[in-house]
């Protein structure tokens, strides 16, 4: 019974916070243990709607409405929050696009997008990197 | 009590998605599932009544996002990501330890939803509480966003236009002699 | 994707409500949901649907690069002025009371100068930054200027 409620209290009531860590650790795991460039800012992109998730799980509360002011609601959401993610999603997309054009440029300049690959070529010199 | 139940649904299926993502090795099906992963993620916001950021998100994560991702997919030419088979203890390690850390401080954090939380008991209640009298706008997303939070709002503006601009030098190819260039050396 | 004749009717009767419904999110943002931010992703997604149905050719004959460009500072120009006609009036920067002469109108007018520029601003570099991506992926030697 105790174990029910100590559960309720600290497993239902944090899920948001848990999921948005979990979420988060998922997202660290691609950026450092996969090679390929495109794989990796997807990784960081998890990462980032962790974050997102985060706060906006901060800002709900209980039996709240949407922070819009209208007659016959008192109990709003925070407003904060949500201007902060609102305007960290957009610069995120054109940051990323960021990302996908130096991808790009690599791509052309060594032909490869993994990462190993690249500082494999980065360490050839002479006549081998002319071959490869 | 609902909501709670479709927030945690969602929030499953979420972690799910994401482990999906971390697991598959094809770059296609890849820029795929994170549109789901964005559009599941517009969804919950809703659920916890951000639906600003719900919009934003439904927009940005799986329309304008995932197409990017399948434009540089297409430019770079690759469909399979170069997979080891040997399991990486290191990554794991740190990411494991990251997490646990976290979970720590997260038990300090308010229960979900109590509105007596810390983070309500700061600015937000002179905004709902004056917001539409001080700037006639009902909706205070709006209203903290351009008027309250006037200079930050500015400089993220500026951060995407430098953001488009550095994709424009970076990629845009629009003299033709540069590229002539380019091709002899190559 | 130019043969396919669902997916361009389909998408010939979606656009327009895309684009009515960013024009609705832009304006109508100060009632319900919605700002500038929303409005220019939503309107960058139509036209990139546009684009990914009829190809990049037809589409920037409807909206020209170079003019993207102009909007995309442009729309960082407005908000800024906005903030700089604040200081003219008497106020701080960014401190819209004093656009005019009651301080609630000059929030108000503030406030929906700066989401369309912020709109003006999102939609037009989302578009440059598609455009600029898909341009390079074109075959070399079509692409003068």
């Amino acid at each position: 019974m105790i174990m029910t409620e100590y559960f309720l209290e600290h497993f239902v009531s944090h899920f948001n916070y848990w999921a948005a860590i979990i979420i988060m650790m998922i997202g660290l795991y691609i950026v450092i243990s996969h090679t390929n460039l495109i794989k990796k800012i997807a990784g960081l992109n998890i990462f980032q709607t962790a974050v997102f998730l985060l706060y906006i799980s901060l800002g709900v509360v209980a039996g709240g409405t949407a922070p819009i002011v209208a007659d016959g609601f008192s109990v709003y959401s925070n407003p904060l929050p949500h201007v902060l993610m609102l305007t960290a999603i957009v610069v995120g997309v054109a940051t990323t696009a960021l990302a996908f054009a130096l991808i790009v440029r690599i791509k052309e300049a060594y032909d490869r997008v993994e990462e190993d690959d690249i500082v494999e070529k980065d360490d050839l010199c002479g006549e081998e990197a002319d071959q490869w | 009590m609902i909501d709670l139940i479709i927030d945690m649904v969602l929030l499953v299926f979420l972690i799910a998605m994401a482990i999906a993502i971390l697991r598959i090795c094809g770059m296609l099906a890849m820029a795929m599932l994170f549109g789901l992963y964005s559009l599941l993620m517009a969804g919950l916001f809703m659920v916890m009544d951000a639906p600003d950021v719900a919009f934003t998100e439904a927009a940005v994560g799986s329309g304008v996002s995932t197409v990017l991702m399948l434009v540089t997919l297409s430019l770079t030419k690759s469909r399979y990501e170069k997979t080891t088979s040997k399991f990486q203890w290191r990554p794991l390690i740190i990411v494991v330890s990251t997490g646990a850390a976290l979970i720590y401080g997260i038990h300090d954090i308010a229960l979900f939803g109590d509105p007596q939380a810390a983070v309500h008991q700061h600015v937000a209640n002179h905004y709902i509480a004056h917001g539409q009298a001080e700037t006639g706008v009902p909706n205070l997303v709006t209203a903290v966003l351009a008027s309250y939070r006037g200079f930050d709002t500015l400089g993220e503006v500026v951060v995407i236009f430098t953001a488009g601009i550095g994709v424009m030098l970076l990629l845009g190819r629009t003299r033709r002699h540069v590229r002539k260039s380019d091709e002899d050396v190559a | 994707m130019k043969d396919n004749i669902i997916l361009r009717i389909i998408a010939k009767l979606l656009i327009p409500l895309i684009i009515l419904f960013a024009l609705y999110v832009q304006f109508h943002g100060d009632y319900s949901p919605g700002g500038g931010f929303q409005a220019g992703v939503i309107f960058s997604a139509a036209f990139i649907l546009y684009t990914l149905v009829f190809g990049v050719d037809t589409a920037e004959e409807v909206v020209p690069e170079r003019a993207l460009r102009v909007i995309a500072s442009l729309g960082v120009l407005v908000y800024a002025g906005t903030g700089l006609a604040a200081l003219i009036m008497g106020g701080e920067f960014l401190n819209y009371s004093k656009l005019a002469t009651d301080a609630v109108t000059g929030q108000h007018i503030g406030i929906i100068l700066v989401e369309l520029g912020v709109g003006m601003t999102v939609s037009s570099v989302m578009l440059l930054i598609f455009f600029t991506f898909a341009n390079r992926g074109r075959p070399e030697g079509n692409d003068y200027d």
